[in-house]
């Protein structure tokens, strides 16, 4: 759904609505992904991202959204010097992840690690600062960040969705869309879930505690 | 939102409201929040692009390729030329500023892409120059190129990837013309003819940027969309109807985005960046920045 406000907006750093404000989103979205800003990470530029990246400062909006600056945030101009400075080991290459139409010009394969955390995302931006995140660990997915977004990975079992729906229920929180998908049949259930309300942490430990739950993020909302 | 143009007027019409009015109320009930709310975002979006404007006009900004930067300055103290006085200077020089202030990674809106951000601002501060308007009628104007732009969206592109420069700055004319028509007192059905006079004269426009960055030649494309958003105020707040229907105008710019050659797509194959100069500049700039 088109927003006014995805229109006028987002207040950003410049110059390119794609290639820094969304590529920044694309970044907060693997910084959410380990809770956090990651210790290492390889961020593989494909396309007009790879071509015209580095003019269009998509190398530090994406360091920035690593960091956990979001796209109006003035310290996107200097993230590459932080980065360096905090000790961090990020790592650009440029690469071809397809051919189009079925990989986006402006795609970026993003591995995260923190601690025991580590994760693959793959995201395009699409234009006017929109995302789309197509794959995370090799699920396919559909997270926009236009809603605070609920990830997970759980075992498949009967019931899982109605449990999960209910501690949502007792928490407030709406649920807005919800998306499973899976490798095969009987094998782990990637889910997404996104949610009118962001949700408190606690219920990201009630998700935790449940014994078929794997493992489980919160994304934050990053515009729309 | 709506879908089109012609059913907002219509709405608009036949409620005897705004097309501000009939676009907040429907981004309401779409976004479940208040509409007080959404008005809230509106004003700090303008308040935003007040500050890129002033920041703009002081002229000691430079792009980081160093291709762009100090020209907004020159329209606002060099020697003047048949716009002297006029609002038509004081759009030019907004429209430049803010894409100025882009291209050195400052702080915008982008509206509807970083690209095209200087358009609606230059026109819509152009105007405040020499004539005081509420920040209520500026929020609503906002609300009405939001509109637009949403329909822009939804029918062909705002991307210049997808559509050319016509999708950006061209996308970014539309907008301006109908709020500023609005504005200055337009009809919903005044507001949609300046939709399509503005954009009528953007269609094909392609995307060449120097290097694929966003300054050359985009922040003068965004003085000149400025200036072809002015003409269609002038001739829409006159009475001039467009046989066309702005939706079929916006149409017609999805189709000539989706049949443009990927050299005119913001891949810095073609046009102005194809050049002998443009190859040149774009490949001494790269280097600097690369060495920066």
């Amino acid at each position: 759904m088109v927003s006014l406000l995805d229109i006028i907006g987002p207040v950003m750093v410049g110059p390119s609505s794609s290639h820094t404000a969304g590529a920044c989103r694309l970044g907060l979205i693997a910084h959410d992904l380990v809770a956090g800003t990651p210790e290492r990470a390889l961020i593989e530029l494909h396309g007009s991202f790879a071509r015209t990246g580095e003019g269009h400062g998509t190398d530090k909006a994406i360091v920035g959204g690593l960091l956990g600056f979001r796209p109006d945030d003035e310290r996107l101009r200097d993230a590459l010097q932080i980065m360096e400075k905090e000790g961090l080991d990020y790592h650009f290459e440029k690469t071809t992840l397809g051919e189009e139409p079925e990989v986006h010009p402006n795609t970026v394969r993003i591995t995260v690690h923190r601690a025991h955390r580590h994760h693959v995302m793959l995201g395009a931006s699409l234009g006017a600062g929109r995302i789309k995140v197509s794959e995370i660990d090799g699920y396919p997915v559909e997270v926009d960040g236009s809603h605070h977004t609920i990830v997970m990975v759980a075992e498949d079992v009967k019931g899982s969705i109605a449990r999960i729906a209910g501690i949502l229920s007792e928490a407030d929180v709406n649920i807005a869309t919800l998306r499973l998908s899976r490798k095969h049949r009987g094998g782990d259930a990637f889910m997404v879930i996104e949610v009118d309300e962001r949700p408190a942490d606690d219920v990201g430990a009630a998700l935790r505690a449940l014994p078929w739950v794997r493992w489980t993020h919160r994304i934050e909302k990053v515009g729309g | 939102m709506y879908h089109s143009l012609h059913e907002a007027i219509a709405d608009a019409e036949a409620r005897g409201v705004s097309l501000a009015t009939a676009a907040l109320d429907i981004e309401a009930r779409d976004q479940g929040r208040p509409v007080a709310e959404i008005r809230e975002a509106l004003l700090r979006a303008l308040n935003v692009m007040r500050g890129a404007v002033k920041q703009g006009l002081t002229g000691d900004l430079r792009s980081n390729s160093g291709l762009v930067g100090g020209d907004a300055a020159k329209l606002r103290t060099g020697p003047e030329g048949p716009l002297a006085g006029t609002v038509f200077r004081e759009v030019l020089m907004r429209a430049i500023a803010v894409q100025e202030v882009n291209a050195a990674m400052g702080i915008i809106v982008a509206a509807p892409t970083a690209g095209g951000a200087g358009v609606l601002p230059g026109v819509l501060l152009g105007l405040s120059a020499k004539q005081q308007f509420s920040d209520q009628a500026m929020v609503d104007a906002l609300a009405t190129a939001g509109l637009i732009g949403a329909v822009v969206a939804q029918r062909a592109s705002l991307s210049g990837a997808e559509g050319g420069c016509q999708a950006e700055t061209g996308a970014a004319a539309g907008m301006a013309a109908g709020a500023a028509t609005q504005l200055l007192g337009g009809t919903p059905a005044q507001v949609g003819h300046a939709v399509a006079l503005a954009q009528q004269g953007t269609l094909g426009l392609v995307c060449d940027p120097l290097g694929g960055l966003v300054e050359l030649p985009c922040v003068f494309r965004n003085a000149t969309g400025a200036a072809i958003a002015l003409a269609a105020v002038e001739m829409a707040i006159a009475g001039i109807t467009f046989a066309i229907p702005a939706d079929e105008v916006i149409d017609t710019m999805g189709e000539i985005g989706r049949e443009m050659d990927v050299r005119y797509r913001e891949t810095a194959g073609g046009g102005l960046a194809a050049t002998p100069t443009g190859r040149r500049l774009a490949k001494e700039r790269l280097t600097q920045i690369k060495r920066a």
